[in-house]
């Protein structure tokens, strides 16, 4: 049986582009335009027919970017809210974490709160009454319950808030990227709140952009990209599939090529290392691309760490050269110069440069952590001035599956002796 | 709509709680907490007293004597009336959080005003009750019979008004100033500080047509004026129109409640 049923449904929210701020009924008068004001003149589609069930006792996580329309999926499913087009069908109660502690009075105390929230997410008052002590116990609010709302810290408050809602014992649950409350402790026990909701068989659906959650915790995930659902079925595959697009769309953010747009001078900035970003030098010899290729000879942006990445520059000499360095350093987001090395540390003697040609600079595995590093490349004198430098001009992107921490990632294994058993590793 | 109204019956624990709640926190950090509630109307009572007994008494017609006991039984179920319409304008926007995050019936918001309004009114009750005994007016109990009537009445026009209201307010935010100036309006409009018996003849069909007129005059005609309410077959045409605005006004809430969600 089927806990959620949703059946092409489309969502447009109207948008009222001719009136400025809030309307008001004596413009509307002086107009003449009542109607005109009351009707929408665009409207903006957040869910251009979506279609999905989940089974009853199963859990069902959505992902996908900003504005795809989770939220706006999850709202109608909770029923605040109607869908413009199609049909949702929830079996049993409905309890939905989208904002904790909404509706508590800040004058009146936690205890009053407790009973008002409780009863506005569907519960009787006897109900909250005897649910009363295990909802302030899982809040850890014994001593403060009696206290005006108005004095909690923010954690105080969506620790209630949480557990009203979880305490509502609902069939269904809808968590919208909320876990984010209380300590490490307080998580945990969310946690295990879902995994005993999941237990006894309830559904829950969550929307979040943690996808480690949603492959630990997930039976099934579904993705949804501007409106549509781009992927449904196992959690592993989903995530996966919107990785691959995540990157693919950072690809192609980071693919502008920006030597061309910066403005460049012949004069070098006479602190390097305060340097930001630019292009300098004489031009005797130029830079006039560069690509990031990864083994299979794609050129790309993101590389995932452990991965082959060849840096390629295609450059030029306006004449022949016959001193002459190309150099390649890698810095962190901070700024950390993570490598840098050139031909003339490593001890090349230059011979000859004409015309145009192509350096590469090859990484077989890429040893860094995850994380976005800018590229800095030069072509240069051996006393170090600059024909062309290119400063933190270019960006990629390094993902990882595990996140370690630090800069450099080196190669390595574990070992055990007998006397420890461990997997997957 | 039958189906939103029985919703609306089993929220009803909860509108019980939203309204001790309303009243709990309104005066909660104020020395003097609830007497604020008896205090307001005595308060009001007295300026007008004053004004009309002291400053210009011959602007006041004779026969009805005492005056604050006829100026106390119209001005009290007219503070009720009005201030639960100004709160139940504003009271959509001030619950905006919950109407766009929670899922739950919108109109209980500008309900629970007006019955906050009520539990006021009915506070006023014994300050009102204090007077008859002070004044030795007798109140005859057939006549004292029709007054639950009467509040019933007037319970339904306001929740029909200010469901209503509530609703509008949010789509026109300057609903809430207008309505403060159209309540004062209607206040002199209507039979409270003076008997509709002394305004000019061809100005009483206009005052009838203000359904607020039928209220006070019933409200006087028991409590004050003495002799027995002649007014009876006029309040009960009036519960067809209360019923009326009541529908209406849910109707109309009813009409826009999926908008609310995304407009407030």
């Amino acid at each position: 049986m089927n806990a959620i049923e949703v059946r092409d449904v489309r969502k447009t929210y109207r948008r009222y582009g001719r009136r400025t701020t809030f309307g008001t009924l004596k413009s509307a008068i002086l107009t003449g335009r009542v109607a005109r004001d009351l009707k929408a003149d665009e409207a903006f589609e957040a869910l251009k027919g979506v279609s999905f069930d989940v089974p009853s006792g199963k859990t069902l996580g959505i992902v996908g970017r900003n504005g795809s329309g989770k939220s706006t999926m999850l709202k109608l499913i909770a029923g605040i809210g109607r869908p413009t087009a199609g049909d949702v069908k929830v079996q049993g109660r409905v309890s939905a974490l989208i904002e904790l502690g909404a509706g508590f009075h800040p004058e009146i105390s936690g205890r009053d709160n407790v009973f008002i929230n409780g009863m506005m997410l569907g519960l009787s008052k006897r109900e909250v009454a005897s649910r009363f002590d295990e909802i302030v116990a899982f809040a850890e609010l014994e001593e403060f319950i009696d206290e005006p709302v108005k004095t909690y810290s923010s954690g105080m408050y969506m620790r209630l808030g949480f557990s009203v809602a979880i305490n509502v014992d609902p069939d269904v649950l809808l968590v919208d990227e909320v876990l984010a409350v209380g300590d490490e402790a307080f998580t945990h026990k969310c946690l295990d709140k879902f995994a005993d909701f999941r237990r006894r068989g309830r559904t829950v659906l969550l929307v979040t952009h943690s996808l480690d959650m949603v492959t630990r915790f997930c039976d099934e995930a579904l993705w949804l990209d501007h409106g549509l659902v781009r992927a449904q079925g196992d959690p592993r595959r989903v995530v996966d599939a919107y990785l691959l697009d995540v990157a693919a769309a950072e690809n192609r953010a980071l693919a502008r090529n920006p030597a061309v747009s910066v403005a460049s001078t012949t004069e070098q900035p006479e602190d390097m290392m305060k340097a930001v970003e630019g292009r300098w030098g004489s031009r005797e010899a130029e830079i006039a691309a560069v690509e990031f290729v990864r083994s299979d000879g794609v050129a790309a942006h993101v590389f995932e760490s452990g991965e082959a990445l060849a840096i390629r520059m295609r450059v030029r000499a306006h004449h022949p050269l016959t001193d002459f360095v190309f150099g390649v350093a890698l810095f962190s987001a901070e700024g950390v110069c993570c490598y840098g090395t050139n031909t003339d540390i490593e001890g090349a003697e230059p011979l000859e440069f004409t015309g145009d040609a192509e350096v590469g600079f090859v990484i077989d595995s890429l040893c860094l952590v995850a994380g976005t590093y800018t590229v800095d490349v030069a072509v240069h004198r051996r006393n170090g001035v600059p024909y062309d430098y290119h400063r933190s001009l270019y960006t990629i992107r390094v993902t990882s599956r595990v996140n370690e921490t630090g800069i450099v990632r080196p190669p390595h294994r574990w070992t055990f002796s007998s006397g420890i058993r461990i997997s997957g590793l | 709509m039958l189906h939103s109204l029985r919703q609306l019956l089993r929220h009803r624990a909860l509108v019980q709680s939203l309204v001790a709640r309303e009243l709990k926190a309104r005066y909660r950090g104020s020395t003097l907490g609830l007497l604020w509630s008896f205090i307001n109307p005595l308060l009001l009572l007295s300026i007008y007293t004053f004004v009309f007994t002291t400053v210009m008494p011959g602007a006041r017609s004779a026969g009805i004597e005492p005056f604050s006991l006829f100026l106390f039984c119209g001005l009290l179920p007219w503070t009720w009336f009005s201030s639960s319409l100004l709160e139940s304008s504003n009271s959509l926007i001030a619950g905006g959080n919950l109407i766009r995050k929670v899922l739950f019936p919108a109109e209980v918001l500008p309900i629970v005003s007006v019955f906050a309004g009520l539990v006021h009114f009915c506070l006023g009750l014994p300050i009102l009750a204090a007077f008859f005994i002070y004044y030795r007016v007798p109140v005859p109990l057939t006549d004292l019979a029709w007054f639950p009537l009467i509040v019933l009445e007037q319970l339904l026009l306001t929740l029909g008004f200010a469901l209503m209201v509530s609703a509008l307010t949010v789509h026109f935010r300057d609903l809430r100033d207008l309505l403060a100036n159209v309540l004062t309006l209607a206040f002199f409009l209507t039979p409270i500080i003076y008997p509709l018996s002394q305004a000019p003849a061809w100005a009483r069909p206009f005052l009838n047509l203000n359904p607020f007129t039928t209220l006070a005059v019933s409200y006087q005609e028991v409590l004050a004026i003495p002799g027995p309410f002649l007014g009876w077959p006029r309040l009960l045409i009036f519960a067809v129109v209360s019923v009326a605005v009541f529908v209406a006004g849910y109707f109309v809430f009813d009409r826009l409640r999926d908008t609310l969600a995304e407009e407030v």
